[in-house]
């Protein structure tokens, strides 16, 4: 008859093993994607479910949602530009204090710094360029680092006390 | 969701009456290309009801600036209806709520051309 400590110890390895093997953390989801609109909507589904789960509101859901969606738009058309043998990588973790999502494109890569503000009177009427500042304006931090070739964003929602929740693996994948 | 754009026409104005969603992808090349129509038709007053959208993403706001310009360049004008919440509060984050005339009331806003 197997004793409950040992099939808990089993697990444990079993789980560390596990992780060894996929270079994943406990509670993060890694997705390898296509530079495909299928993408975008499959990022902004993983983002509203880890939001759903860590118990967040409807507009802190649909806030983190779309500066997800945001950010895969701009992985796919503006870093990757659709191009077939380029990957999307993107990551979701609920940490216990924050959710953190990261989308990272295979492109060639741009300067933060020297996007329009699209709030300036003379960027109003312009078709594009309001992505990165929709995705400032959702998450609590943004951080766009460069891969060389590719960017990198890392998008940070604080959890509040009440609606922090044990991270579990099983809840994301 | 998906777009969908139903057409009608009240005293002279072409009402959209717009379901869905307005994203890359999904709704914003429809919306564009329904607006080109009725301004190489050269219909001058558009109204778009967006009382049934419930998403837009940054895309989906370009082609809203975009139908604007275009139509002030034919001089033809293209104003807003009833703004879902989320919507709305977009517009404003965005200070495109300066730039649209945006009605609650459809009698309204057919009036205000």
């Amino acid at each position: 008859m197997k004793r409950r400590g040992q099939y808990s110890s089993s697990s444990r390895r079993e789980r560390q093993v596990r992780d060894q093997v996929s270079g994943a953390k406990a509670g993060r989801l890694n997705l390898t994607l296509k530079s495909t609109m299928e993408s975008v909507a499959e990022v902004e589904a993983a983002a509203e479910k880890l939001a759903a789960e860590a118990g967040l509101n409807e507009d802190e859901r649909f806030h983190l949602s779309m500066a997800a969606r945001e950010a895969a738009v701009n992985a796919v058309l503006h870093g990757n530009e659709y191009d077939p043998a380029k990957q999307v990588l993107a990551s979701f973790e609920n940490t216990g204090a924050a959710l953190v999502i990261r989308v990272a494109d295979q492109g060639k890569g741009f300067d933060p710094a020297s996007l329009p503000d699209p709030l300036a009177a003379e960027n109003l009427l312009r078709g594009s360029g309001r992505g990165i500042f929709l995705i400032r304006s959702f998450v609590d931090e943004l951080y766009i680092r460069q891969l060389h070739p590719g960017t990198e964003l890392t998008l940070i929602k604080h959890l509040a006390p009440e609606s922090i929740s044990t991270p579990g693996t099983a809840a994301l994948l | 969701m998906a777009l969908t754009i139903a057409s009608r026409e009240v005293d002279g104005v072409v009402i959209l009456d717009l379901s869905g969603r307005i994203t890359l992808g999904e709704g914003s090349v429809q919306l564009r290309e329904a607006i080109r129509g009725l301004i190489g038709k050269g219909e001058k007053k558009i109204l778009l009801n967006m009382g049934n959208v419930d998403y837009i993403d940054s895309s989906g706001l370009g082609e809203l600036v975009s139908a604007f310009t275009s139509a002030k360049n034919q001089q033809a004008e293209v104003k807003l209806l009833k703004l879902t919440r989320k919507v709305h509060d977009l517009l404003q984050l965005t200070k495109l709520y300066t730039v649209f005339d945006i009605k609650d009331d459809e009698a309204a806003a057919i009036a205000s051309f």
